[in-house]
């Protein structure tokens, strides 16, 4: 205002922003044009962040499915052939027995080759590079099946992991470097096997239903007996978690006293939300394997830990969903007669149910997901090398779960359990969807407005 | 499984309460529910809760104290002479565990029989041989002494658990007899009853408290362990991380700095990307997108909220890292040796706390009051003033206590730094090159085979130490500004 004041009179009457004489009111002055610049610049700034967001997201879903998907399927080799009585007898009489199915088969692979009209040349260590040693299973499968001798049987051998990379393109002629795992001649032998049809892809049923394989043999690795692993300790989450975090919100939302002890429950359960998860597993660590001598590795001390994990995360909901079941129909129990507890444990909790339920899967996902406090209480991968025997020792033989299978292949320093990895993370993905699909619909179908 | 039986065997004396006090309040009242002061459940459940609560309680303190007592009576029993140089009486005790419950194992599939297993008197190589056979991990041989030992421990554990199972049933049994002589038609059963529950609920509540003194008691203990084999001094100021391997110490040299440093870089890094970004989307979805962006793009967001740690390490691991690589390694610009480094790890650990900042700002930014808005916009203002000069410095502390939450969360997050950071500890101002983080350590410390009482194990206690205290500071003063702002506007 004092420049208005100091300026001549005949201007005074103008405000300072207005557009100079001989100029449309329309055409924005520089200030308008440079505030009207920056909202411009403000907005893009938003728009893209989020789309740096949704940019990243696209990215990890691309990466895991890409990488994921090879995971699923698997190079088989089919081959049909027979076996008279004879060659069986005479098999079984020499000193290397597999080398003598494995002889066979070779000679079946060649007839096959020649009827579907494909010539190339290949020796026994070429099919051994191919498929690992085919004999062993050759034998086992007649010795168990003797009424199968001398018809025409249908084998669907696994190739190794090797042929696997060169089929999904990881393994090229440009990068392949002879080895005794893979010679660049065999790539020939395995081109001429798919032109025969001979060599096949197939759905990779060992990765969803197997266990973890030593370090040395990725391609029969799987993820069922980890998965089995996390489902005892969910089991135990589930169960202990739901009806501790319902019965702790409940005293907090209804019966406690405001005190300094109410103050440092709340005060505790908002600070347990936030500590880092690997401080749980250093407590599972201390606590229940140094301390109470529980067994190591075992599903049940998974699931402890991971319950003290998740505790927070359930109060918190249960709580918010107590509180969103109105006053009144606590008054009317109470009106007509109910105790308390009655009225709670007739009327509000049923009420609140659908959102405990909702928050109690979001939590079950959260610790499906975790990682960290399990590897400190032994959990890690290669100690799932099968499934348990029973209930009880499902929850207390060593076993491990999804996401630190997932780990153990990651660290392994042969590239073809990475793509395991990655489909290992499909795994815990669809789990996790489901888990979270069923926790909208719960809240659609039940979640009432009052 | 005879824990399972007598868990079993309590619940069923409960529901024979149960249905015992029931009928016994009705023919008290002479049939006349009428006349019963409360609802005949109630009688049932107060014979019931009698029973099992008791019963059940006194198991749980039985199994924490029954190790302990076994443990000092078996440690006595070893001589000093038996423990050799370099271990200690808490390994020896282990493996005496082990060899007891090897022996177990080993009766139990038939290969040895009950009586070889508590007399056998001679041949010590011969044993550790047949536990072997029978497929039980035994250490290389086991000694006389650790032998004697394992036999009392098998006694002992034994004959506890006998009277275990002895005095818990009793106590079910009393407190069931307890309950039916109570059980008359003008007794206050409800109110027992709720009493009870509340109780139960108020235990239940505190289970918060019990695990915060678990984490800290677990923590402290070994803590103080650890700065007993190694000082705390050169812990908290030693420029060096190198564990030695050999897990016997000495040689070791344990500072935190090197790994304080990598935290920190890795942290900042991390935040650099999260806060801008989330900051921003945060501004642009309260305050300029419609409800149907909104709808779309905040679900969308969250999913990377979602998405386990795990996903975000192998991400880190197998594709951020080679990409990066591809860019500044050697065939780029030069300055990265490794596809694992601070970069690689703070940018993956930044995307994962992009919705994390984002909505929590975003509730912060909708706590504003509308009145402030439209002053502004009265004034004239345009919404991107509005947003700068009247909505950011309202929402400032609340924005502050979000950034610092999302600080105490990059700070404890582990499977990103262990898979994406490197694994060597070092102090650089290089964003490209590996670095090491106190989590990372942490795992490696504690997932190998050292010895757990050696100071390269008991370190990684001193490390989550550190951890619990810097995440739980800044836990506690995000939680304060937050709250504190939130009041204002309620």
């Amino acid at each position: 205002m004092t420049e208005t004041t100091l300026s001549p009179a005949p201007s005074s009457a103008e405000t300072p922003a207005a557009p100079a004489k001989g100029k449309s009111l329309y055409a924005l002055d520089k200030l308008t044009q440079k505030r009207n610049a920056s909202e411009t610049r403000f907005k893009a700034y938003g728009i893209t962040a989020i789309l740096i967001g949704l940019f990243f997201l696209v990215v990890l879903a691309v990466s895991i499915i890409s990488e994921g998907t090879p995971a699923f399927t698997r190079t088989v080799v089919e081959v049909e052939f027979a076996v008279s009585q004879e060659q069986f007898d005479d098999a079984e009489k020499q000193l290397f027995k597999t080398r003598a199915y494995e002889n066979l088969f070779i000679s079946g692979l060649k007839q096959q080759l020649d009827e579907s009209g494909v010539t190339v040349p290949f020796d026994e260590a070429a099919i051994e590079r191919l498929l690992g040693k085919p004999g062993n299973t050759i034998r086992s499968f007649f010795r168990e099946n003797p009424d199968q001798i001398g018809q025409p049987v249908g084998f669907e051998l696994a190739a190794s992991s090797r042929v696997d990379g060169y089929m999904n393109g990881r393994v090229t002629r440009d990068n392949i470097v002879d080895s005794r795992f893979l010679m660049k001649s065999d790539l020939d032998i395995a081109d001429a096997l798919v032109e025969a049809g001979i060599i096949k892809t197939a759905f990779n049923w060992n990765f969803i239903t197997g266990a973890d394989s030593g370090v040395d043999n990725p391609g029969g690795a799987g993820i069922g007996a980890s998965a089995v692993g996390s489902f005892f300790m969910m089991l135990v989450v589930l169960f202990l978690s739901l009806p501790i975090g319902v019965a702790a919100s409940i005293y907090l939302e209804e019966f406690a006293p405001q005190n300094r002890i109410t103050d440092m429950i709340e005060v505790n359960i908002s600070n347990l939300a936030a500590v880092p998860s690997i401080v749980f597993g250093i407590l599972g660590l201390a606590v229940f394997i140094q301390f109470m001598h529980l067994p190591q590795s075992a599903p049940l001390v998974g699931g402890l830990v991971l319950t003290l994990m998740t505790l927070p995360t359930i109060i918190i909901s249960t709580r918010a969903s107590l509180k969103a079941v109105p006053p009144s129909i606590r008054d009317a129990a109470l009106g007509i007669g109910a105790s308390k507890m009655q009225a709670i444990f007739h009327h509000v909790l049923p009420l609140a149910m659908p959102g405990i339920l909702t928050g109690t899967i979001i939590g079950l996902a959260q610790a499906l997901g975790e990682t960290a406090p399990l590897l400190l209480i032994g959990m890690v991968g290669f100690v799932a090398r099968g499934y348990p025997d029973g209930l009880i020792a499902g929850f207390t033989e060593p076993n491990s779960a999804m996401p630190a299978q997932i780990y153990t292949w990651a660290a392994r320093a042969d590239y073809a359990f990475y793509e395991k990895a990655w489909g290992g993370i499909i795994v815990l993905l669809v789990f996790l969807l489901s888990m979270n699909i069923l926790a909208i619909i719960l809240r659609r179908r039940f979640e009432r407005r009052w | 499984m005879p824990l399972f039986w007598l868990i079993l065997i309590v619940l069923a004396v409960a529901t024979v309460g149960y249905v015992l006090g029931r009928s016994r309040a009705l023919a008290s009242a002479g049939g006349e529910r009428r006349k019963l002061h409360s609802l005949p459940s109630y009688y049932g459940a107060n014979v019931a809760m009698k029973a099992a609560v008791p019963a059940f309680l006194l198991m749980i303190v039985w199994l924490l104290a029954q190790p302990f007592y076994i443990d000092n009576s078996i440690s006595g029993m070893i001589p000093d002479s038996a423990i050799s140089e370099g271990s200690s009486r808490g390994l020896v005790m282990a493996e005496v565990r082990r060899a007891a419950r090897g022996l177990d194992n080993a009766v139990a599939m038939g290969e040895i029989t009950d009586d070889f297993a508590r007399n056998a008197r001679a041949d010590f190589n011969d044993i550790t041989a047949r536990l072997k056979e029978a497929g039980q991990i035994v250490t290389s041989e086991i000694t006389q002494p650790v032998m004697r030992a394992a036999q009392r421990f098998r006694i002992l554990d034994a004959t506890a658990s006998l009277i275990m199972a002895i005095a818990v049933l009793l106590v079910a049994v009393i407190g069931a007899l307890w309950g039916l002589r109570e059980t008359k038609a003008d007794f206050w059963a409800r109110n027992t009853v709720e009493g009870g529950v509340k109780a139960l609920l108020i235990g239940a509540a505190s289970i918060a408290i019990l695990t915060t003194i678990g984490i800290v008691l677990s923590l402290v203990f070994n803590t103080i362990e650890f700065f007993r084999l190694y000082p705390a001094i050169d812990f908290f100021t030693g420029l060096t991380w190198s564990p030695s391997f050999s897990g016997r110490g000495g040689s070791s040299e344990l500072g935190i700095i090197p790994l304080l440093w990598g935290t920190f870089y890795i942290s900042i890094v991390a935040l650099a990307v999260a806060v801008p970004v989330g900051l921003f989307a945060a501004i642009y979805l309260s305050e300029y997108a419609g409800p149907r962006v909104r709808a779309v793009a905040k679900p969308l967001l969250e999913v990377l909220a979602g998405i386990p740690t795990i996903v975000y390490g192998l991400f880190a691991l197998l594709t951020v890292g080679p990409l990066l690589l591809s860019v500044f390694g050697d065939e780029g610009i030069g300055i990265m040796q490794a596809g694992t480094a601070v970069m690689t790890a703070g940018l993956v650990m930044g995307i994962m706390l992009i919705p994390f900042v984002s909505s929590l700002s975003d509730d912060i930014i909708n706590a504003v009051p509308q009145a402030m808005r439209d002053g502004s916009y009265g004034l004239g203002a345009t919404k991107s003033e509005t947003v700068k000069q009247v909505i950011l410095p309202a929402a400032l502390p609340g924005i502050v206590g979000a950034i610092l939450l999302a600080a105490s969360r990059a700070i404890g997050e582990t499977m990103i730094v262990v898979l994406g950071a490197g694994a060597a500890a070092r102090l650089s101002l290089n964003p490209f090159e590996a670095m090491t983080t106190v989590t990372a350590k942490i795992v490696s410390q504690l997932t190998g085979d050292a010895d757990f009482a050696s100071p390269e194990a008991l370190v990684a206690f001193a490390l989550g130490m550190t951890l619990f205290v810097v995440t739980l500071g800044l836990n506690i003063v995000a939680l304060y500004i937050v709250r504190k702002y939130r009041e204002q506007y309620d």
